[in-house]
């Protein structure tokens, strides 16, 4: 998406211009399987953004208070807390080794001055409480300040103990572990609206807990068959709606969605909605169950909308209509012809997300070689960036990238244009699986495999924007 | 025409071998056996199974229907044939010629469903050891599926594999089914987690 130069008259759209801002990780390319990022989530406010690696750590970095003397520097995350969340366990009764990895990291919205999140790995889910410590007390009675006992024949008069400043210190604690209700690997969990409850989805069942309660959950979708053999489709993701709290979707390992509501019966097998597109014969091959899988699925911030992803397409679906998506937007239709190669190379299973920005009118995903794609519904508009350590000067422009895919001599890519690159020159072991977008900002948090990088838009300069006005002004007469 | 059909049948042998090297993969995985990857293996396999199955059916019956004619053109029938005898003669001398390759692809076939009844990867097994030995304690991963036990024992498998890849050319759709059950059956079976 090149936008017009400042002061150019006859833009009237306001082109979003990406720059960079930051890069968290290791840089070395010789990547640990531990620091490898598994999930990326901001929070409500967007202040703090968590992410989740194999490792089973997630760190949460904080956003600085907005600089006002430099405008263009407005956010800048640091860390803010490390923990430990999961571990590696042993399942003694099957014999299996259950990782460590963190699935999803879901916020709940803040209450008082703590903050809370639930994490998840492919078993269990536990609520973490994230609370700041900068005051202690200081002047015990019987204690030193290093923590030594004071002999109560020493002590001549007594004082009260006071709070006093201390360096901050912020705490992660473990609220309640919710286990042992998932025979199959958890996809995802969700936080209801009523912030009551929230669900945690497996391949065949979704259940619904209260976050209070962690010995007993509520079974709400089990769509394991009698017979294990008939065993067509899996649930892929669930999610509850953002404003209703009896509605939920499942999408399902063969590209449909079903909506749920659970005040029509306990159990939900049956869905109240499908959503669901017809195959496209002429695309029919041996991969078609496997690129039609959906990998993730995410309500608008209106609740009107739904968006799905696939290997190829990310699709917005309208909830009133069930027969087909009101929109569909090819992300690398040009891995349609690699699809062997891509299965060979385990590429074809791996599972990208896709996220809303805080109004819904730009929709993100990721790639492969680093790219990940932005499509502007309002706009029509689609734009592919590229994460890369090459492009690291603070408030560097991200150059719009394109990968071409005709034939003849260097896969008839244009040498001159440097921002081109030919489909087989893309590096698939460098792919972005994991994107968040600030709720209320334009600031993306976008993980490599295992770097995050924090992009934000271009703020305009107070002056070139007069130049803009100016010349617009002068194109209308 | 048979060229392409030759080059859809060698791609489905090749995502074959190739899917169930994966489902050997899976095994091993750290964390267990992925359901979803699995049920997206055994699917790809299933396409490919169809596929090269339905190569060979067509191909049987075109070799029948070219057999017929040739019988009619013998017997000088006035009835003008709905498809014309020379293409069919063509196909008849090109099956000839793949008859031989056809005993080489069974084995292929056979090595490949052999492989997939055999716990340890094939590749990397000592030559000297036995195929047919069963798995017990040395496999990293315990059996942790009894049901599977009770189904078909792996000499069983074999066996119904074996007769599933040699009889497609005789029963055309019926020996198809048959390979497709025992097939589904297997794969399934092996690929899904215990029930709780």
């Amino acid at each position: 998406m090149k936008g017009p130069e400042h002061g150019e008259c006859g833009g009237g759209s306001e082109d979003m211009q990406w720059c960079f801002s930051q890069v968290k990780g290791a840089i070395d390319d010789d990547v640990a399987e531990a620091d490898i990022i598994s999930t990326v989530e901001f929070n409500h406010s967007g202040e703090l953004l968590a992410t989740g690696d194999r490792g089973g750590r997630v760190v949460i970095f904080q956003q600085e208070v907005e600089n006002k003397s430099v405008p263009e520097y407005r956010s800048e995350y640091n860390v803010y807390s490390t923990f430990q969340s999961h571990e590696p366990e042993f399942d003694y009764l099957k014999s299996l080794e259950i990782e460590e990895k963190i699935n999803k990291i879901r916020w709940l919205p803040q209450k008082n001055a703590s903050q809370f999140l639930l994490s998840t790995n492919d078993k269990t889910i536990k609520l973490w409480k994230i609370s700041e410590r900068d005051k202690r007390p200081e002047g015990y009675n019987l204690k030193e300040e290093d923590g030594r006992y004071i002999n109560p024949g020493n002590v001549t008069s007594l004082r009260v103990p006071v709070f006093r400043p201390m360096d901050l210190m912020v705490e992660a604690s473990p609220r309640r572990v919710f286990s042992n209700a998932h025979t199959y690997h958890i996809n995802s969990i969700s936080v209801n609206s009523d912030h009551e409850t929230y669900l945690s989805a497996d391949d065949l069942r979704v259940n619904l807990w209260n976050l209070e309660i962690n010995d007993r959950s509520f079974n709400i979708v089990d769509i394991k068959p009698a017979n294990m053999e008939d065993l067509t489709e899996i649930i892929t993701a669930a999610e509850f709606h953002p404003h209703h709290c009896h509605t939920l979707v499942y999408s399902s390992s063969k590209g449909s969605i079903r909506l749920c509501d659970m005040r029509a019966s306990a159990l939900c097998d049956q869905h109240t909605k499908l959503f669901e597109e017809p195959e496209d014969p002429s695309n029919r091959s041996f991969f078609s169950e496997i690129i039609s899988s959906i990998s993730d699925v995410k309500f608008s911030h209106s609740g009107r909308y739904l968006m799905t992803r696939d290997y190829l397409t990310v699709k917005i679906w309208d909830l009133n209509m069930e027969t087909r998506p009101i929109e569909t937007y090819q992300v690398h239709e040009y891995l349609r012809n690699k699809m062997c190669s891509l299965y060979e190379n385990d590429c074809l299973f791996d599972k990208f997300e896709c996220c809303w920005n805080g109004n819904d009118s730009v929709v993100m995903t990721g790639s492969y070689n680093n790219f990940f794609r932005m499509f502007d519904r309002a706009q029509r508009r689609d734009a592919t960036l590229e994460a890369s350590r090459e492009h690291n000067l603070p408030l560097q422009l991200l150059k719009p990238r394109r990968v071409c895919t005709g034939g003849g001599g260097g896969g008839g890519c244009s040498k001159r244009k440097k921002d081109e690159i030919s489909v087989d020159s893309l590096d698939f072991n460098k792919k972005i699986l994991h994107t968040a977008w600030h709720p209320n900002d334009n600031i993306i948090a976008v993980a490599t495999i295992n770097n995050l990088y924090i992009f934000q838009d271009k703020v305009s300069d107070p002056d070139s924007a007069d130049d803009l006005s100016a010349s617009d002004m002068m194109c209308t007469i | 025409m048979n060229a392409s059909a030759m080059d859809v049948n060698t791609e489905a042998k090749r995502i074959l071998a190739v899917s169930i090297s994966k489902l050997y993969a899976s095994r091993s995985q750290r964390g267990g056996l992925r359901l979803h990857r699995s049920l997206l293996l055994s699917l790809v396999m299933r396409s490919a199974r169809d596929i090269y199955h339905s190569a060979y059916a067509q191909a049987a019956a075109e070799e029948a229907a070219a057999a017929m004619d040739a019988d009619k053109e013998l017997e000088k029938v006035s009835e003008p044939l709905v498809k014309s005898p020379e293409p069919e003669k063509v196909e008849l001398e090109c099956r000839e010629r793949e008859e031989d390759k056809e005993v080489e692809e069974e084995e292929d076939m056979e090595d490949v469903f052999e492989s997939e009844t055999d716990s340890e990867d094939k590749e990397n097994m000592n030559p000297s050891r036995h195929s047919r030995k069963r798995r017990g304690n040395t496999s990293a991963a315990p059996d942790f599926l009894p049901s599977k036990r009770a189904r078909l024992e792996p000499g069983e498998e074999r066996h119904a594999v074996l007769l599933g890849a040699v009889v497609p050319l005789g029963a055309m759709g019926l020996g198809s089914c048959r390979v497709g059950e025992s097939l589904n059956a297997f794969s399934i079976n092996r690929v899904a987690m215990p029930a709780c």
